[in-house]
């Protein structure tokens, strides 16, 4: 399980998280929305410990994943981030490589060298992230041949082949058509099989088809968390509400 | 700002409130046209059941597009989703209405059967829940929609006790066995008509709190 507890994040002094205690379920799928700039992005990279390298970024509070803080002095964050994969708003295949070499980065990363285990490890990537029977007569093209959705898929096969333990996904679809977008969101009910999977978004249709629990945030804080069935249906805080009707935000 | 959304919603509660007052309207007919034995006013019901059919097509039709067109949520859905269960509620309230007055029709010419104001205490009883729940509905009333679900007990005592009268006096005068049946087929129909009314409210309870208050039974642990 991945876990936050008063969580503070703030940028040169502006506090963007003001304290936010969550928890995400193993095998479960949690939609984080708010309206923008409410801190939801910055939630989610603070969970592979995106802000460590960002001026002025100031992280409090505790993460844990399966009860082990991450940000604690002797956790590596190369290593953090290959137990807690991420993939962004717009797919960001590396150009100059190769579908297969995408694939295989973070492992190549990782010192893993071997042709075999690596040609194993990308069609096993390929095949979860369902893009295996498009691409693999062309895993020597470059991924700017692939389709948008092809290439978010193919980013989401780049997180996939390190095995990681979580997904964040960071509003993986708001650049895709709704037939590329439903191919993402099967791709996660699939993978929540095996993984805990963590999806920021703007499209409330999308948080409540395609999520098991939903948080609401709102200026940097929590404002409500439950199921997404009941948080859609019936919400307890007038202001998620609003919010989810379209009176705000 | 007042949301594109909010328009259609209150088109919605507008079309549900007018098909509500026709419904009304034919249960006052119905009641003036039994205890008053007016068979041209049971000829009006008839006519008022069709136009309540029609608001049932268009109301309905309203709702699958605002859901198809808006993907509501929260109180929006919950007032649409109901709106779809309430709809039906109220056209079946005016076949039950309907249902009174053909039998008024057969019973107006003969000499009646019930003593005393039971009956038409029943249909003031129902008439009142009807009003009541639609009140509740249209002003997001959750005591009073409350209210009609505990008047339903008071109907059914009513009903219950005029049962009896009926099937005492058709053991004692067989001459009366076919108004009477006529009669049980009336008191049943206006039960009915609190059950929906009784229906209307607690949809409107979940429209308004989210919170499905049907079938309690179901919920609440059974006590020893």
């Amino acid at each position: 399980m991945l876990a936050c507890q008063d969580l503070k994040i703030e940028f040169d002094r502006k506090q963007v998280l003001k304290g936010v205690t969550l928890a995400f379920p193993a095998q479960k799928i949690s939609a984080i929305i708010g309206p923008s700039g409410c801190g939801k992005s910055t939630l989610l990279r603070a969970f592979n410990r995106m802000h460590d390298l960002t001026p002025g970024a100031k992280v409090t509070g505790s993460v844990t994943l399966n009860g082990v803080e991450i940000y604690h002095d002797a956790e590596d964050p190369v290593l953090i981030r290959r137990r807690i994969g991420m993939v962004f708003q717009k797919a960001n295949p590396f150009p100059t490589l190769s579908i297969f070499e995408n694939t295989i980065s973070g492992l190549r990363l990782s010192g893993v060298g071997n042709r075999g285990l690596l040609q194993e490890a990308a069609e096993k990537a390929l095949v979860d992230a369902a893009l295996w029977d498009e691409v693999k007569d062309r895993l020597k093209s470059s991924p700017m041949s692939l389709s948008g959705g092809q290439q978010q898929r193919l980013c989401i096969a780049r997180a996939l082949a390190v095995d990681p333990e979580v997904l964040l996904m960071d509003e993986p679809c708001s650049a895709l058509d709704p037939i590329a977008t439903s191919k993402i969101e099967e791709l996660m009910f699939r993978l929540r099989e095996r993984l805990t999977v963590v999806i920021v978004t703007h499209n409330m249709q999308q948080a409540a088809r395609a999520s098991d629990r939903t948080a609401f945030l709102w200026m940097g804080e929590l404002v409500e968390e439950g199921e997404t069935e009941a948080i859609f249906t019936s919400p307890k805080k007038s202001m998620t509400e609003d919010y989810i009707t379209g009176r705000f935000g | 700002m007042t949301r594109h959304f909010d328009q259609d919603l209150q088109e919605l509660k507008a079309g549900l409130l007018a098909m509500a007052g026709q419904v009304e309207e034919m249960i006052s007919l119905t009641q003036q046209t039994f205890h008053e034995r007016s068979n041209p006013i049971a000829e009006r019901i008839a006519l008022l059941d069709k136009i309540v059919d029609e608001s049932e097509l268009k109301l309905d039709q309203t709702c699958i597009d605002l859901l198809a067109l808006r993907a509501p949520f929260a109180r929006d859905l919950r007032l649409i989703a109901s709106s779809l269960k309430i709809v039906p509620e109220l056209e079946r309230i005016g076949d039950h209405c309907t249902n009174i007055a053909r039998r008024a029709l057969i019973l107006n010419p003969q000499p009646p059967v019930l003593k005393g104001d039971a009956l038409r205490r029943l249909g003031e009883e129902t008439q009142s829940m009807v009003r009541r729940a639609v009140d509740a509905f249209i002003n997001g009333d959750g005591a009073m929609a409350r209210q009609v679900i505990l008047a339903d007990d008071v109907v059914d005592r009513l009903y219950l006790q005029l049962f009896s009268e009926l099937l005492r006096g058709m053991l004692a005068d067989p001459l009366c066995i076919e108004r009477s049946t006529h009669l049980i087929i009336v008191i049943k129909n206006w039960e009915r008509i609190a059950d929906e009314a009784t229906n209307i409210a607690e949809e409107v309870l979940f429209i308004l709190e989210g919170v499905n208050v049907k079938h309690r039974y179901l919920q609440d642990p059974p006590k020893h």
